[in-house]
């Protein structure tokens, strides 16, 4: 084997070469098959970052298709119930620079809102059920609805359909249980005489002269 | 004496405890209103089973325990519930929660009540119903139901049983004085709660060396009992049940267990003094040994609290000088939170009032910059980097923080404390643990919301396809109705177009698709209909009859119309004209009929 091998210095390299081509080219083979990654990881996490209100601000039926969208290179600024904390994140991922929410798709809201439907104005129309993306709104026809709302993301899809106008987005109220601290002012930002409603003795004096 | 550990960092503020143990505990006149919160421990809020205007007695339950984690409440005097509606609580967002307001009788009057002596013959089981009915949490702080605490109910037999009376932060007194005067109350309970947890074989009583009074009034009682006294030195925080662990056994508990884990129940000594009550008398925790100090009251000293009753009422019995001090806070100075105002009633927790003067505690000095000192670093008793913490929390780093471990902060304060830059520390951690908690909670709303929308949209989909293959199939079927019309119009076949006759496949087209099959069902179905020629004359009969009536009344209004000239005798004239087209052909079948 050996002196074979001596024999035919340039047979034998080919053939080992292509014995271990052959070898690896089956591992890869193989291992692309066993550990196929089925969809778009990117869009997964992408979409994992959107708040999922499917509210359509964007200009996509839902947050998946911007998911896809962004996959596909567009903007990441279009979505208004995210704010700047998901352009960040978003950002973040994409390693690429935060821009700003762009103002044609909505203002980012401070507070969160859910649906509320004056029920007694509520004519039964099911306009609004069949707007409700998550399936949030409880009722049929000729019969008062309401929104369940745990489960309503404030996406306001069902106000516009509303041929009697009787549903209003309410401000999700502050309670004891989910209240918590807030950042306190930036180091710096205040001087010793800001304290007890103080006034600094030189802006005193000017105003004084 | 058994050997102690050291935690890392630690501070050592001034203690001023001593204003307060000057005198013996005292008692307050029953105030007029007592207001009990319904949420005064970590779980389910209780819920009021009493009406406005009930008559209530000292110590019967006026709320009801909900689900496994939570507590009862009790009328902590006699009265009338005056109402049942959201008041001020002791919360540092000054938000209103539910109370049951009492306005007291003065006459103190107690429910029949009736204690076990003999509690060593009792199960655990049954001792731990008397401490959750007692409507017992966690008096050092968190307020954790004491029933769901000692519950047996785990894997691991404990073998570890620490009375935490470390009272470490600086002012408080309020367990210093207790263990003074109640001593041997104290150690009962201690034996009852080494019943109800099985006797673990190692029962401390862990204490800081600044109470000196304390531990010699507890060595009398603890002889022979196999409780320890275990005295280690003063160093602040130490009285966190964590720190505690550790300093007593060696043992670190690592993040996100609980002592249980590992065996061991930690309970403050307050606590034990409230299930000896139950126990033994019979009485629910209905008051609690509260510390009033600090420069701005006349005379700081520790009272036997009734739950409910109001700061202000506290504070008026003892001088508060509301000049000398602007606030009030509830807790220690460390760890306390500044009151948003003095109508909030002392809850289970409530250790201390402190009152301080400006001169005492001066108001916080503006914060500057962070220099990168590193103090903090040293004085964390968790081993944390507050100074990153810092820096991540201005960023809003959510996963860094996480990182760094932001949820092992035990919000001690000593970081802050020894901060040159008077950086208020703990609450850029409070508002960060806030933000990642409400984060994680609109990450599961909005995994939730997900979920929905695709189902909608799935169902969505799905009635689209229904309705698809129904007009395919519609489509289908006309079509080869249409193919066998044709084909048997093609053969020439005779099809019978009198209606009597059986549904005739043409000999050329054999049915050979289910739509063929349907059709042929339909046909026999309308064949069968029209089988009986009886029935069919009735019905023609019928039919002919009110066609007459129309025509008759038609004939009528036309000419009614043509009288007045109304416009409207085209239309009437048609529809006439209409009627009796139909009326003629009813008749022509009739007679095809009787034929």
């Amino acid at each position: 084997m050996i002196e074979l091998i001596a024999q035919n210095p340039i047979l034998a390299a080919l053939v080992a070469l292509v014995g271990l081509s052959i070898l690896f080219g089956a591992l890869l083979g193989f291992a692309a098959e066993k550990f196929k990654v089925v969809g778009d990881p990117i869009v997964e996490q992408i979409d994992e970052l959107l708040p999922q209100t499917q509210c359509g601000q964007c200009g996509f039926p839902g947050c998946r298709p911007y998911a896809e969208s962004i996959a596909n290179g567009d903007v990441i600024n279009k979505c208004p119930p995210g704010g700047q904390s998901t352009i960040n994140a978003i950002a973040n991922l994409l390693d690429v620079p935060a821009p700003e929410l762009d103002a044609e798709h909505g203002e980012e809201s401070e507070v969160k809102t859910v649906a509320y439907i004056r029920e007694d104005e509520c004519i039964g129309c099911t306009k609004c059920i069949q707007a409700c993306p998550v399936d949030a709104i409880l009722g049929a026809a000729k019969l008062m609805h309401t929104v369940i709302a745990d489960e309503c993301t404030g996406c306001d899809l069902c106000v516009e359909p509303c041929p009697v106008d009787c549903i209003d987005m309410l401000p999700v109220a502050e309670t004891i249980t989910d209240w918590k601290w807030s950042i306190p002012a930036k180091p710096g930002q205040m001087i010793a005489t800001d304290r007890r409603g103080e006034v600094n003795p030189a802006v005193q004096n000017e105003d004084a002269a | 004496m058994s050997r102690t550990w050291v935690t890392p960092g630690g501070v050592h503020p001034p203690e001023n405890k001593h204003q307060s143990v000057t005198l013996p505990i005292g008692q307050l006149p029953i105030p007029e209103k007592l207001v009990i919160p319904l949420s005064q421990h970590i779980g389910a809020p209780a819920t009021p089973c009493v009406e406005i205007g009930q008559q209530v007695l000292k110590g019967q339950i006026i709320a009801q325990a909900v689900g496994m984690v939570s507590i009862p409440m009790h009328a902590p005097s006699s009265g009338t519930i005056s109402a049942i509606e959201h008041r001020p609580i002791a919360h540092a967002s000054g938000m209103l929660a539910p109370c049951i307001e009492i306005t007291t009788d003065g006459a103190d009057t107690w429910i029949e009540h009736q204690g076990i002596s003999d509690y060593e013959h009792i199960s655990p089981k049954k001792l731990l119903e008397i401490v959750g009915n007692a409507g017992i949490s966690g008096m050092g702080g968190a307020g954790f139901p004491s029933a769901v605490k000692l519950n047996p109910g785990r894997q691991r037999p404990i073998d570890t049983l620490i009375v935490n009376a470390t009272e470490c932060e600086p002012y408080i007194t309020a367990d210093d004085s207790a263990i003074r005067e109640r001593a041997g109350e104290i150690v009962e309970g201690i034996k009852i709660l080494s019943a109800i947890l099985d006797h673990p074989t190692n029962i401390m009583i862990g204490i800081e060396d600044n109470k000196p009074e304390a531990i010699a009034a507890l060595a009398p009682h603890v002889e022979d009992s196999g409780i320890s006294v275990v005295v280690f030195p003063t160093k602040y925080p130490s009285g966190g049940e964590k720190q505690l662990i550790y300093i007593l056994t060696g043992k670190e508990l690592p993040a996100g267990k609980l002592p249980a884990d590992e065996g061991m129940v930690c309970i403050n000594i307050g606590t034990t003094y409230a299930i000896k009550r139950a126990v033994t008398d019979g009485e629910p925790l209905i008051s609690r040994v509260t510390t009033v100090t600090g420069d701005a009251v006349g005379t700081p000293r520790n009272y036997d609290t009734l739950i409910g009753t109001p700061v202000r009422h506290l504070l008026e019995h003892n001088q508060f000088d509301e000049q000398a001090g602007g606030r009030v806070v509830m807790g220690g100075p460390m760890m306390g939170f500044t009151l948003p105002s003095a109508d909030v009633p002392i809850v289970k927790t409530t250790n201390c009032i402190l009152a301080p003067s400006y001169a005492e505690i001066p108001d916080d000095e503006p914060a500057q910059p962070c220099i990168r000192c590193g103090m903090c670093a040293q004085a964390c008793p968790v081993s944390l980097l507050p100074q990153q913490l810092f820096w991540y929390a201005q960023a809003e780093e959510h996963e860094r923080l996480e990182a760094h471990n932001l949820f092992d902060c035990i919000e001690c304060g000593a970081c802050s404390y020894v901060c040159p830059s008077n950086i208020p520390l703990v609450q850029y951690y409070r508002a960060a643990k806030g933000d990642i908690r409400q984060a994680r909670e609109e990450k599961v709303k909005s995994d939730h919301a997900r979920d929905r929308f695709e189902f909608h949209k799935e169902r969505i989909e799905q009635a689209e396809r229904e309705k698809e293959a129904k007009r395919a199939a519609r489509r289908e079927a006309t079509q080869q109705a249409k193919a066998d019309h044709l084909a048997a119009t093609a053969n020439g076949s005779e099809v019978s177009s009198a209606a009597p006759t059986a549904p005739a496949t043409p000999a050329g087209a054999v049915p050979s698709s289910s739509a063929a099959d349907i059709i042929a069902a339909a046909q026999a179905r309308a064949a069968a209909k029209q089988a009986s020629p009886e029935d069919q004359r009735a019905k023609l009969e019928r039919t002919i009859a009110s066609a007459e009536q129309r025509l008759k009344m038609a004939e009528e209004k036309l000419t009614e119309a043509i009288n007045d000239d109304s416009g409207k005798q085209d239309k009437l004239s048609a529809a006439v004209e209409n009627t009796r087209q139909k009326l003629e052909q009813s008749k022509s079948k009739l007679a095809e009929l009787a034929e």
